[in-house]
């Protein structure tokens, strides 16, 4: 599992969806019969991945957000978990460049 | 302190059915061997209008329910189905449709994914046309392999359900071979669970040993071959294990199903549990059905359990497996699920195992009792 490029474009996969539910005060990711309950700052990454921005915007984003530095690391190790695990997906221009 | 806060220290929280499942009907085309749906049909009132079923997905929906299925019988039986999926998509529901297709036309499948479905699983009964045709005792095939190319058309994931067992167990990688070709990304080969039509069929459908461990292997060979270009979900019939399922992860613990006929239940198949008055959302909110009904309570969290499960390091972790289970085999659903090795009814499974080793060897063939609604 490589880490994905500052310049990766990640995007939530086709047949997922994820959106923030009232009821867990969480972000879950949903799939066919299935679903998982994100944790806050999986959470805010994963909302950031709208196939626009970039891991490096992400990354920008939630550091101006939170007021935190050096969150590259985080974001990366979390989208290519994501990655792996088919919830987010690259173009596939992207993916095999 | 006040009384919230005595509730609240007294007793664990019930957290929000997070999955609902409607049972839109209980008619089908199909009259497979297998299914669960109950045995006495006629037991069972008039279907919902299409304004329960809205109120229902209101109403769930406001205490967290999230993913939503919708299932049957055949679903695609009930005409508002396309109206039913729109509300529930609008108020942010996932939904899922479970179908064996029958039904699904160009017109039907476009209005479905204009209302929102998220999700089609397409269940086929084997491989092969004669095969299939058998087992759901309709000619039903090639309409499948339409619906299935329908499916892929707009832009679903084909997610495919075979029911397997005795009869077509040995089929497993021509199944796996028929999902490659038809495209599917998702196979779920799920062992059948030994309850409503399947449970009368129990002595014709249990595989034996042998035939479960070829199965495993093709299953594992074809895994190897096609990557993660198919996921392939093998499910074990829970009779050749040694620890229970977690069953709807506990009964009122995230799970809510709606019969067709408004009865709510904890589990499709818990209306065959004795001493139980299930609570029907014609009359009672579902805020009161989950949190406040004898039937929703009675077996949440532990306080149900006798020996062996009371005092079990695991019993947070299967929850004293499936009280239907348990019931049909034991008479007693407060009994350990007898499928656990630590049972003392585990006998009464093994037995049963036992049986199916010796029909096939002698070449036994049990008659078997085909789904008929008139039944």
């Amino acid at each position: 599992m490589s880490a994905p490029a500052d310049t990766a474009r990640p995007r939530v996969a086709r047949g997922y969806r994820l959106q923030w539910e009232e009821a867990q005060q969480a972000h879950v990711l949903l799939y066919p019969e299935g679903m998982v309950k994100l944790n806050g700052s999986a959470g805010a990454i994963m909302s950031r991945c709208d196939g626009a921005r970039t891991i490096a915007d992400i990354v920008a984003d939630l550091e101006a957000t939170y007021g935190v530095i050096g969150l590259e690391g985080d974001v990366k190790a979390f989208v290519a978990l994501a990655l792996e695990r088919n919830w987010l997906e690259l173009d596939p221009a992207e993916a095999h460049p | 302190m006040s009384a919230a806060e005595v509730e609240a220290v007294g007793k664990p929280a019930v957290g929000p059915p997070l999955w609902l499942l409607c049972e839109l009907t209980y008619r089908c085309p199909l009259h497979c061997v297998f299914c669960y749906n109950p045995v006495d049909m006629r037991a069972t009132g008039p279907e919902l209008s299409t304004d329960d079923w809205l109120r229902v997905l209101r109403e769930a929906r406001a205490l967290g329910a999230v993913q939503l299925g919708l299932s049957g019988g055949e679903p695609l039986a009930r005409d508002d189905l396309e109206e039913i999926v729109a509300e529930a998509h609008v108020l942010g529901y996932y939904v899922n449709l479970i179908t064996s297709g029958i039904g699904l036309n160009e017109q039907r499948i476009r209005a479905l994914k204009e209302a929102g479905l998220d999700h089609i699983q397409l269940s086929f009964q084997d491989s092969t046309r004669e095969v299939n045709d058998f087992l759901s005792s309709t000619r039903t095939f090639e309409l499948k392999a339409k619906v299935a190319a329908l499916i892929k058309r707009y832009d679903y994931p084909m997610v495919l359900n075979v029911v397997l067992h005795r009869l077509n167990i040995d089929h497993v990688e021509q199944i796996l071979d028929m999902a490659e070709r038809l495209g599917a990304e998702y196979v779920e080969l799920a062992n059948t669970q030994y309850y409503g039509w399947a449970w009368k069929n129990r002595e014709a459908l249990l595989p034996t040993r042998e035939q479960l461990r070829r199965a495993e292997e093709a299953t594992q060979r074809f895994r190897d071959k096609v990557g993660s270009r198919m996921r392939i979900f093998f499910v074990i019939p829970d009779y050749f294990e040694r620890r229970p399922k977690a069953c709807m992860n506990g009964l009122g613990s995230i799970f809510l199903t709606v019969a067709p006929d408004g009865t709510a239940l904890p589990c499709q198949s818990a209306r065959i549990l004795p001493g139980l008055e299930f609570p029907n959302v014609k009359t009672t909110g579902i805020r009161e059905i989950w949190y406040d009904s004898d039937a929703f309570n009675r077996f949440r969290g532990e306080g149900w359990m006798k020996e062996p499960c009371r005092s079990c390091p695991e019993r947070s972790r299967d929850f004293g497996g499936c009280r239907c289970q348990a019931y049909l085999l034991t008479g007693d659903p407060t009994n350990a699920d007898p499928v656990c090795e630590l049972s003392p009814h585990h006998g009464l499974v093994t037995a049963a195992v036992d049986r199916a080793e010796r029909a096939a060897h002698a070449g036994v063939e049990h008659p078997l009792v085909f789904r008929d609604h008139r039944a």
